[in-house]
């Protein structure tokens, strides 16, 4: 009696679940909303948001229904979080992550249910190369591709010699292989700093200025780029050796790094200033709804995410059973990317444009950052020769 | 030899800003022998403070003056509101509590001021690098974080070995119960204790505020290093704090600045890079398990029973 009673919740359960699902399209999104980082989760959230205000709330007629979970900057938490939109939530999408050793320890889970995920954020190079996936597609960039292109406009400027400083995760390493790839001067010195407890980079400053090196690279997302640019001021290196950077100073970090910031190039796939008419729209509307705050490029990447999985679902015209269309659709990329030029390399991946981004005042008298020049055109990573998808 | 120098200053000046930190919380356990983890909660406080009061007046030494006077008013009155109530209890309790109390002042400084974090910058006189040796430049800042905790240290000192406040304080760390049975106002003491703990955490914290940003959660990973040199130097001594905090400071710093071009000699140069940071970070946890094994009292025991 008792298991006939289970097993007709148990069916009866089951046959809600697909009726429900049919009628909106359930999106995951996972990135951190806790935490000293939880600044760039919520930036991701308002882009995306705002990017479902400018589809009416609706794709392709159907409600949209978005789940945020918080993956608290940790792998175990986000693949937890990942596992239980894919297995208990039944989503159809999910994206987001923002940090490239979240998303590898993710990635199985969602490759494996065949879920679309799309990265707004991370771009570990695995994910480019041997790990690439049908199912898995990027509205960012291949985390060797922006500091590439800063090592490409290091030789520009004639720099002889470098030092790198990275978190010693992932992406860190990525990063600092992207500026070797490039870069042509000599590399005298490499640290690692400890992925994100590590504040305090005395140790290494102090190292780079012995080092002689005519400059610094370094890569610090989040708090960590105020924090370095700080100590980097404060230690009077700012005087004596440049500095070039990538995802270092954004307009997240911009307000807490103030002049700190002023004369230090950055990499960008996208700058608030890029002249099309999505981005000027985009960039008006979410200072418009979000006063006093600032969109970024993690923004533009969650807002080019929910165009990617609006173009999906239109040409399939909502039937999301049809996986292998919806692939075959978002492989076009036939939508109108914030950044301008965008389409997809055989590995999911984009192939875009870097800008070469300093820090200025604006209009009304605000640190921003402006597009300086365009370093490299159409530029496709390196690991897409690694990836079985031709 | 000038790159040792300066690394051995960039290890006193993190253990100098340790020891303030770990000083107040080995008071609080040793003489009230209350785990108090929200003590990162003051540090944090403390940088929150001094960065609002900093923004009002306009000045870096008057905003940080009013910043450690409300942090120690915050530390006395979160112990009379809260905590006293809690000495009966046993350890567990408390850390329950105590961890409820981080999640309160988390979400509180969010209420207040944000997500987003503030920033405290400095005054250009503290920007400046300074030549201390013909070659050597250090920055002016940490320089003077390593010149204010050795005064503190120094104060602290004479307070406790020195008045008849400090006094009280040794005889409380040896046995509290007999202190309060020769008719010493024991609850006034704690509260004064747990103040002065607090107002050296915010100390911490209002300092260490201009070199990384003032946000959210950043006391919590401090603490663990705190609690590191406590049980190094033994509960409840200062002495043993002091030393235990610029020993873990230098080696941590020693660690990250050495064992990457030590490494490289032994292992290949992207191995070595990776397990440097790595193993720098487990130095400290390696030497506290050493010395738990061979003397698990700490290394400067206060005296007991």
């Amino acid at each position: 009696m008792k298991k006939a009673f289970w097993l007709a919740g148990a069916m009866a359960l089951a046959l809600a679940q697909p009726a429900t699902a049919a009628d909106s399209v359930k999106i995951g999104f996972v990135s951190t909303f806790s935490g000293p980082t939880a600044v760039i989760g919520n930036d991701m959230r308002n882009s995306f948001e705002l990017a479902l205000d400018h589809l009416g709330r609706k794709i392709d007629g159907k409600p949209v229904e978005v789940i945020y979970e918080d993956d608290q900057q940790k792998p175990d938490v986000g693949k937890q979080k990942t596992e239980k939109l894919v297995q208990s939530d039944k989503v159809d999408f999910i994206v987001g992550y923002i940090w490239s050793n979240v998303l590898l320890a993710s990635l199985k889970t969602a490759v494996d249910s065949k879920t679309f995920l799309i990265s707004a954020n991370a771009g570990p190079s695995q994910l480019a190369g041997e790990l690439c996936s049908p199912y898995v597609f990027s509205t960012s960039w291949q985390n060797d591709q922006t500091p590439a292109a800063m090592g490409l406009y290091m030789n520009q400027k004639g720099v002889k010699s470098v030092f790198l400083i990275g978190p010693n995760y992932a992406a860190g390493k990525d990063m600092l292989a992207g500026v070797k790839s490039t870069f042509k001067g000599e590399v005298v010195g490499e640290e690692y700093t400890v992925w994100p407890s590590q504040l305090d980079f005395s140790a290494e400053l102090t190292k780079a200025r012995n080092s002689k090196a005519e400059s610094i690279f370094v890569f610090y997302p989040g708090a960590a780029g105020v924090q370095f640019l700080n100590q980097y001021a404060q230690a009077g290196i700012k005087a004596q050796i440049p500095l070039y950077t990538a995802f270092t100073i954004d307009e997240l970090s911009l307000p807490l790094q103030k002049d700190n910031a002023i004369g230090i190039p950055g990499a960008q796939e996208w700058v608030n200033d890029l002249p099309n008419a999505e981005n000027k729209k985009f960039v008006e509307d979410y200072r418009k709804k979000y006063p006093g705050l600032r969109p970024t490029y993690y923004g533009a990447q969650a807002y080019d995410a929910a165009q990617l999985i609006n173009s999906a679902v239109v040409a399939v015209k909502g039937d999301l059973t049809k996986k292998d269309a919806m692939k075959a659709e978002m492989e076009k990329a036939n939508f109108k990317s914030l950044r301008g030029p965008f389409k997809y390399g055989n590995n999911h991946i984009p192939i875009q444009n870097f800008y070469l981004q300093d820090v200025v005042k604006d209009a009304d008298g605000q640190l921003s950052l402006k597009t300086v020049a365009t370093i490299v055109k159409d530029d496709q990573d390196k690991f897409h020769d690694k990836c079985s998808m031709k | 030899m000038y790159l040792v120098v300066e690394q051995l200053l960039n290890g006193l000046q993190f253990g100098l800003l340790l020891f303030l930190l770990a000083a107040g919380l080995t008071l609080v356990f040793g003489i009230m022998d209350f785990v108090n983890l929200a003590h990162g909660s003051l540090y944090m406080m403390g940088a929150y403070f001094a960065a609002t009061f900093v923004a009002w007046t306009g000045s870096f030494v008057l905003g940080a003056l009013m910043a450690l006077g409300a942090t120690l008013l915050l530390g006395i009155a979160l112990e009379y509101v809260a905590l006293r109530h809690l000495y009966g209890r046993d350890h567990l309790d408390q850390v329950l509590a105590t961890f409820g109390l981080i999640l309160f002042f988390n979400d509180a400084v969010r209420l207040i001021w944000g997500p987003a974090g503030l920033a405290l910058p400095l005054p250009t006189w503290l920007t400046v690098p300074v030549q201390i040796i013909p070659g050597v430049y250090y920055p002016a800042y940490r320089l003077m974080i390593i010149v204010v905790a050795l005064a503190v240290a120094a104060m602290l000192y004479l307070v406790v070995m020195r008045t008849r406040v400090g006094m009280l304080i040794r005889a409380g760390a040896s046995n509290r119960e007999m202190i309060g049975a020769l008719g010493i106002n024991i609850k006034l003491l704690f509260t004064l204790v747990f103040g002065l703990g607090a107002a050296l955490a915010g100390l911490a914290g209002l300092m260490q505020a201009p070199i990384l940003t003032v946000q959210i959660g950043m006391g919590e990973n401090i603490l663990i290093l705190a609690f590191v040199i406590i049980v190094i130097g033994g509960i409840g001594s200062i002495r043993g704090a002091f030393m235990a905090a610029i020993f873990v400071g230098i080696i941590d710093t020693m660690g990250r600045a050495f064992l990457p071009d030590l490494l490289r000699k032994v292992l290949s140069g992207a191995a070595a890079s990776t397990a440097a940071p790595a193993l720098s970070s487990m130095l400290i946890y390696l030497l506290m398990a050493i010395i738990l094994v061979l003397r698990p009292e700490g290394l400067f025991p206060a005296a007991k029973r």
